[in-house]
């Protein structure tokens, strides 16, 4: 059985596309035959922060409608074993995310093996957002320390529970996640952000992740390698630990106490 | 503000408005969209029944549901047309 995945958020500019990146990379890491796929259609990025934009032939419309078969439109990571990319569609028009298009490729990638199936949301609650969450059996909800961010959060989970198949059929509701991203521990210290403890508090979710706000990220993006791929820094650990965590494992948060610099780090080497 | 704080800069903890503001209005939206979704049937049934009597307009019939306190409102206001 595939486990489909869907990273969302409705307010954009969040870090759904980092996030779907770096989770699909952290599965494929351990082994687990991973599928990425971009539902922004018409502002497909996902292939960009997955350095594979060069590559793309054919895209996820393309073989919903049947002009290419999904074995031509998958794109082999280069940096990662067991992990592949589906393209957004930049041309035509999101009505092309057809239902029962999106539940045949879904289901063909099951077929071929993949263990887990990431659906990268677009922003909003439109169309191509609940086409990516509707077979979702989990969703990583990402969340910056903010108010509109917090407040699209939970309107989203509300869509979760009420459009997903799962919620439509009575099953098992999908299992959520809370991921708290561009978490500056500093600020959160001093009362000018909502700490991570408040957002859980408001979206009453289990916590997933914290991963701080960093200059890594950027320089990820920039070079198409995913986040989780910048060795040492402390947003890939962030997301290794939650990768850990997604898999049933326990990991103490990181990166979330401020400490403060002492005299000579802030006269010497504080940034 | 002291005149330390002017001279350091001092910033304002705003987070705890934050976490106030969207109590507040998540609570109010959870309340809103989880509401019962019958009222449009509901609203459509009753234009259907009453032009079988009166010659009404959609548009003049409202059905609202109100919390108050622990009860919850049902109010139906019709607008009968005039001249009758």
């Amino acid at each position: 059985m595939a486990t489909i995945i869907t990273v969302t958020s409705g307010k954009g500019g969040v870090g759904k596309t980092t996030t779907s990146a770096s989770i699909a990379t952290g599965l494929a890491m351990r082994g687990y035959k991973t599928a990425v796929i971009d539902f922004d259609v018409g502002l497909r990025n996902l292939d960009l922060i997955m350095g594979c934009e060069r590559r793309v032939v054919y895209d996820f419309v393309n073989v919903i409608q049947g002009d290419a078969n999904l074995h031509q439109a998958l794109i082999k990571d280069k940096n990662t074993e067991n992990l592949f990319v589906l393209p957004a569609s930049q041309t035509r028009d999101k009505d092309a995310l057809t239902e029962e298009g999106v539940e045949k490729v879904l289901k063909e990638l099951e077929h071929q093996g993949f263990d887990y199936i990431v659906c990268d949301s677009p922003a909003g609650i439109e169309h191509g957002a609940v086409m990516a969450l509707t077979f979702a059996d989990q969703a990583i909800v990402v969340t910056n320390p903010e108010v509109s961010s917090v407040r699209d959060s939970d309107r989203i989970l509300g869509i979760i529970q009420s459009k997903s198949r799962r919620a439509i059929e009575g099953r098992e509701p999908v299992k959520e996640h809370l991921l708290v991203t561009r978490y500056s521990p500093k600020r959160a210290h001093e009362g000018e952000m909502l700490t991570y403890t408040d957002i859980q508090e408001l979206l009453r979710i289990p916590l997933l992740g914290v991963i701080p706000e960093s200059e890594a990220v950027l320089h990820a993006s920039n070079q198409g390698i995913p986040a989780i791929l910048q060795k040492d820094t402390p947003v890939a650990d962030a997301y290794l630990d939650a990768i850990g965590r997604f898999l049933g494992e326990e990991h103490p948060l990181r990166f979330v106490d401020y400490e403060k610099p002492g005299l000579i780090k802030r006269l010497f080497g504080g940034k | 503000m002291s005149w330390l704080s002017l001279i350091f800069g001092e910033k304002k903890p705003t987070a705890s408005v934050a976490k106030e503001r969207l109590q507040l209005i998540i609570a109010h939206e959870r309340a809103s969209l989880s509401g019962p979704d019958f009222l449009p049937d509901l609203q459509r049934d009753l234009v259907a029944v009453i032009s079988k009597y009166f010659p009404v307009n959609p548009d003049d019939i409202k059905v609202g549901l109100e919390k108050q306190g622990n009860y919850e409102v049902l109010e139906v206001n019709i607008v009968l047309p005039e001249g009758r």
